[in-house]
């Protein structure tokens, strides 16, 4: 479970926003700037809202009030960044193991599981620069998994790949949603990934929280909103 | 041309010691300092990083006379050396420090440069992923660093491979402690008769430049990582 407030003002954007969730994908969807990655951000402690409180399943990871701020790397928090960044000098294998190495987890993912699941054998002894884009995210979503998080951030994990490797990595993380139990947080503003993956949806708009709802309800308005739109040009 | 003679060896073996170890000296503190110039923000950086610059600007033989205030058997670190029965100055040790000072700035604005240029958003991954600061800096920030930590090192060792003026001053010339390269040549070029040994120690010391710059092009030719296979 997710509760989360932060206040957060940048020069063009203001954030202002609180929501509780108990599901266990929960997409933030909005526009871009509408400031989906500030809560990923801060979610990770990359971000230090000027004010808020964080918690994941009741524990804090920060409250400015009480001044708590739990260090970036003891939050346990893994996170696949919008452009992968895997480390161009390590080769797969040890990109893939960097976070097991750094936390070095008594319990949790195995690597081979990780390898299997997202196909990444034949893949292991290559450098990061001869991957393709959906490659590289299927390591850097490998890589995060296997730091042993309690929460999985995944920040438009699929933009910037062409078709077929979209909706191969969207199968690669529908198969780790159905067999990993890891609470996932999803920045999208793809409405198709949102249905595929999500199990509730907090909608955003210039910083702020327009709707938070589930996805059965998500879905209805998308196809309502279709409708509508094809009545009206019909 | 003929065969060095017996004492121009000594010179040379003796300016390429002092070249290696006023390098592998320096590093450590240049590591360290680089890392400060480039991720922190504090009071008095300014003024540091103009003291870093001072021995460029500073005509040698200044800087070798400091040395020689700081270091001699009458300065302040020379007695404190001198308890626990080092002497630098007029030592070859002291030659290492001359050559180490000189040296000092580009090796720091070397490393400062490279550690500017690796991608902070690869840090902050590492971050995420449960490393620690010490970690980061060994496991990310070095490796990607090591470029310019190396081209850093080649020139602080050319450098100092060429120092003359802060040498001379601090620990003088004396015949197999402190007579360095360059200082055999300006003896020679002072001696009747000495001109076919400044031809033999001008042209090794064209060998050894020319072999450093070679190096740091074999250095800036890049590292097997950056050679993409495929976009």
């Amino acid at each position: 479970m997710i509760e989360l407030s932060l206040c957060h003002a940048y020069a063009d954007l203001a954030l202002d926003l609180a929501f509780r969730s108990d599901a266990r994908t929960l997409a933030l969807f909005g526009d871009s700037g509408a400031g989906k990655t500030s809560v990923l951000n801060a979610i990770a402690g990359l971000l230090t809202p000027q004010s808020g409180r964080i918690a994941l399943d009741g524990e804090c990871l920060i409250d400015t009030a009480q001044g708590i701020c739990v260090p970036v790397a003891q939050r346990r928090i893994g996170y696949v960044f919008q452009d992968g960044r895997l480390f161009a000098h390590l080769n797969v294998r040890r990109n893939l193991l960097y976070g097991t190495d750094a936390r070095n987890p008594q319990s949790g993912i195995e690597f081979a599981t990780i390898v299997d699941l997202l196909e990444l054998n034949s893949l292991l002894e290559r450098r990061p620069l001869t991957l393709s884009g959906g490659e590289r995210q299927r390591v850097a979503i490998g890589r995060a998994l296997l730091s042993h998080p309690r929460a999985l951030l995944l920040d438009e994990p699929l933009t910037g790949l062409h078709a077929q490797a979209r909706k191969q990595v969207l199968d690669y993380l529908r198969r780790l949603k159905r067999e990993l139990r890891v609470f996932t947080v999803l920045v999208t503003h793809q409405a198709d990934e949102v249905g595929a993956l999500a199990d509730e949806v907090v909608r955003l708009s210039a910083g702020r929280i327009v709707r938070q709802m589930p996805i059965a309800q998500f879905v209805a308005r998308r196809v309502a909103s279709a409708a509508s739109s094809r009545s009206e040009s019909g | 041309m003929t065969a060095l003679a017996p004492d121009e060896w000594q010179a040379l073996a003796l300016s390429l010691r002092v070249g290696l170890l006023s390098v592998i000296g320096a590093l450590p503190f240049a590591l360290g300092l680089a890392w400060l110039l480039s991720r922190k923000r504090f009071p008095g950086r300014l003024l540091l990083e103009a003291l870093l610059f001072l021995p460029l600007i500073l005509p040698p033989v200044v800087t070798g006379y400091a040395l020689l205030a700081l270091f001699g058997t009458h300065g302040p670190l020379g007695r404190a050396l001198d308890s626990i029965g080092i002497v630098v100055a007029f030592r070859w040790t002291g030659a290492v420090i001359a050559a180490a000072v000189m040296g000092f700035p580009l090796l720091v604005l070397s490393i400062r440069v490279a550690f500017d240029n690796v991608d902070r958003r690869l840090e902050a991954a590492a971050e995420t992923l449960g490393a620690g600061a010490w970690r980061r800096f060994t496991t990310i920030v070095l490796p990607l660093s090591l470029r310019g930590i190396a081209a850093g090192c080649v020139l602080a060792f050319a450098r100092a491979f060429g120092e003359f003026g802060a040498t001379i001053s601090f620990v003088s010339n004396i015949p197999g402690e402190t007579r360095t390269l360059p200082i055999a040549i300006y003896e020679l070029l002072n001696t009747p008769g000495g001109m076919p040994g400044v031809h033999r120690l001008a042209i090794v010391s064209l060998i050894v430049a020319f072999a450093a710059a070679a190096g740091a092009a074999v250095i800036a030719a890049g590292a097997p990582w950056r050679r993409s296979h495929r976009d």
